[in-house]
């Protein structure tokens, strides 16, 4: 048994599709997979509590980071529905951010004075008709054309948000209220129903740091990790809807349309009605973040929502594995949280961020964790090579 | 309105200057489009280290203070050359490193776009922070005329006035205008000839039309994609010193929205179509300056891509069609 084997990358691949294999087998399993979600699901809402040594950023509030990586999970998992499952290449998504920050922006301040949780489905809506609205036109444009079109159409939201005065124009709209707290308020008390203490890994004996506690639930600029549980559980709901979706007569219209559209039209797949529902799930995902960014910075202005942010939005989900859910959340905490985490390295970290995004590219152009389908059909498409290279030797 | 109709004749030139200027920029995510239907994200970057050379180049002969074109019209003529050769190696490198490993592999479109995006930041990025490599070198002190201030405006050292030359309706069209009109259609113009007319240039439309049967022809689709590059290149470093020569100033994220009006020129034009390119640019330049004499100087970006969403569903081809390989060009 040669050691060094176990690192050559077939060892290492062979090493992992065995864990693949341990895992299925314990998911297979009804009650294990119930109860291993569950604690998932725990771990990721205790996250932010935990102060894990190597993965908690120093410098920056951990909440604030974890909001973020969060807040981008959720636009990635929107995102994903537009490129991963319809195929189609989005470089304006940062407008339905926008359009969902801004809406509820406006009618939670000095316009209408409305409560936030009123806002937000007023806000997914909104973002739902303009992604409507924005998609009828141009999703008859064809492949690298529409990105461009949608990458003119994300700058323009911009720029009419920095000249329209009635949107607080380039000094933004300040003063968006969080959502209602839960429980007495008292001053003196905390605040909250209950309070959540942190833990603390640097004296052995303490590891439950009670002088630093979150309140449940109060929101408050001081404390993100409200703010994270309410985007983690908006996270977890969109989540269910997806697989809900993914898994029904659209979903599959939405593959046969990304594979080929002429085909699935010929199919009876009316395409252009179901590209323009993927545009408008995914639009309605990327304001419900945004409507959660408004609320927890209090604050936005038009500098937010720049075209570069589309063009992270889109790495993450590609960089992740466009068309694997998972994969997407995962890219798209990995692009929020990863400057987050290296900002010893300050003025770096773009340009390592770029290198990154280079070597996946080159390494792993499959993405990260590329969708099951691939995998399959990979596989499909080496038996086909195979067959046809022993064709080519007789 | 007023504006308008009063200053018609100046917006409009200087519409069309702006406009070659687009157009030589479009020219490079042309080219590549028609040779490997890429969209090249970090063209702009490639146009924005011309930018720098430009002025580089007048810093390294110690050009300062005011003057005329007549005075300058050498170190013009140098920096013309040394900045489409940087951005010329700029575009190869990038073909090197961030496009030929994927070629290569047949990955999908879309990574290469995540590759290009990557490295548009690492390009963009290494110039903002030229003084601090400079520093592992222990050059920040000897280069600091050229890496100091990194993250702000570079500004030429010399400032060029214009002259006025003739009158068009109301306007005094300067040498200026001039000088970057008549360049900037030499070097379509000769990119033209090359294309249609060279055993290289014949090499690329083959590829372009298909590039199986080009290479089964002989024709070595690595080379010409290189040379698709490079052509690119060597366009964005003409266009970047007539920018510098216009504007006078750059820095190190100045190319991408510049980036983002050329490609969407080379899109409202036709992909893949040089005449297209230029027909683009030239459009967008003139209605950007139309459009805010009638709406305000901050709607003129507004009015680029509406323009070009409005010409995409009218014509979703692009005005003359696709078709760097069909060109009889």
């Amino acid at each position: 048994m040669n050691r060094y084997y176990d690192f050559a990358p077939s060892g290492l691949s062979r090493g992992w599709s065995a864990f693949r294999g341990w895992l299925g087998g314990l998911l297979d399993n009804k009650p294990t997979r119930v109860a291993l979600i569950a604690v998932g699901i725990v771990f990721v809402y205790a996250l932010p509590l935990l102060n894990l040594p190597v993965i908690t950023t120093s410098g920056v509030d951990f909440g604030g980071v974890m909001f973020d990586a969060a807040a981008y999970a959720l636009i990635a998992v929107g995102l994903n529905i537009v490129i991963g499952y319809a195929g189609l290449l989005d470089l304006g998504y940062v407008g339905f951010y926008a359009i969902g920050a801004y809406t509820t922006g406006i009618l939670t301040t000095y316009h209408f004075h409305w409560p936030f949780l009123l806002a937000l489905p007023v806000a997914i809506a909104v973002t739902m008709l303009s992604g409507l609205i924005l998609g009828a036109p141009t999703l008859r444009v064809r492949g690298d054309y529409l990105a461009i079109v949608t990458l003119g159409f994300g700058e323009i939201i911009r720029l009419v948000i920095v000249n329209t005065h009635w949107l607080g124009a380039a000094q933004g709209i300040d003063n968006i209220p969080a959502p209602p707290n839960i429980g007495p308020n008292a001053p003196g008390q905390g605040g909250g129903l209950f309070q959540v203490p942190h833990l603390s890994w640097g004296t052995f004996p303490n590891i439950i740091d009670v002088g630093h506690k979150t309140p449940f639930l109060k929101f408050g600029p001081i404390d993100a990790i409200p703010f994270y549980w309410m985007i983690v559980t908006a996270f977890f709901i969109v989540i269910i809807a997806d697989i809900l979706v993914k898994n029904s007569r659209v979903g599959r219209a939405w593959e046969a349309t990304r594979e080929d559209e002429d085909a699935a039209e010929l199919m009876g797949v009316p395409t252009f009605k179901f590209k323009l529902l993927a545009f408008a799930l995914g639009a309605a995902v990327g304001g419900l973040s945004g409507a959660f960014y408004a609320t927890r910075n209090g604050f936005i202005s038009p500098a937010t929502f720049l075209l570069l942010l589309s063009e992270l939005f889109v790495a993450a989900v590609i960089v992740g594995g466009a068309g694997n859910r998972w994969g997407a959340a995962f890219g798209g905490v990995l692009v929020a949280y990863l400057p987050d985490r290296f900002r010893s390295f300050s003025d770096w970290r773009m340009l390592v961020f770029g290198l990154a995004l280079m070597a996946l590219a080159i390494w792993r152009p499959q993405g990260i964790f590329p969708p099951r389908r691939t995998r399959r059909a990979l596989a499909a498409e080496a038996q086909i090579e195979e067959l046809e290279g022993e064709a080519v030797d007789v | 309105m007023h504006t308008f109709t009063h200053q018609f004749f100046e917006l409009t030139i200087t519409g069309l200057v702006l406009g070659s200027i687009y157009a030589l920029v479009a020219l490079g995510y042309t080219m590549v489009y028609g040779v490997l239907q890429l969209i090249n994200f970090a063209h702009s970057e490639v146009f924005m280290y011309g930018t720098f050379a430009t002025a580089w180049v007048f810093v390294f002969f110690d050009q300062t203070g005011v003057n005329s074109i007549g005075g300058e019209i050498g170190f013009l003529l140098i920096a013309l050359v040394v900045a489409m050769l940087v951005s010329g190696g700029v575009a190869l490198l990038l073909e090197r490193v961030a496009y030929r490993p994927l070629i290569k592999k047949n990955a999908p479109k879309l990574i290469a776009l995540i590759s290009a995006i990557g490295a548009s930041f690492v390009l963009s990025e290494a110039m903002g922070l030229r003084d601090r490599i400079a520093a592992w070198f222990g050059l920040e002190d000897n280069l600091g005329n050229y890496v100091g201030n990194a993250r702000n405006n570079y500004t030429m050292p010399v400032q060029i006035n214009p002259k006025g030359l003739f009158t068009i309706g109301d306007y005094t069209v300067t040498d200026i205008d001039v000088i970057t009109i008549v360049a900037a259609l030499g070097m379509m113009f000769a990119l033209q000839v090359f294309v249609s007319r060279t055993r290289f240039g014949r090499g690329i439309r083959a590829v372009a039309q298909d590039p199986e049967s080009a290479a089964l022809m002989g024709v070595n689709s690595t080379r010409v994609i290189q040379l698709t590059f490079f052509l690119g290149g060597l366009m964005a470093g003409a266009a970047a010193t007539l920018y510098m020569l216009r504007i006078g100033s750059t820095r190190n994220d100045a190319g991408f929205i510049f980036g983002v009006k050329a490609f969407t020129a080379a899109v409202m034009g036709g992909i893949g179509n040089l005449r297209g390119a230029l027909l683009g640019g030239l459009i967008l330049g003139v209605a950007e300056n139309w459009g805010s004499a009638f709406l305000g100087s901050q709607w003129k970006d507004v009015v680029a891509f509406v323009l070009l969403v409005v010409i995409l569903l009218i014509r979703p081809q692009g005005l003359l069609g696709e078709s760097l390989g069909k060109a009889r060009a």
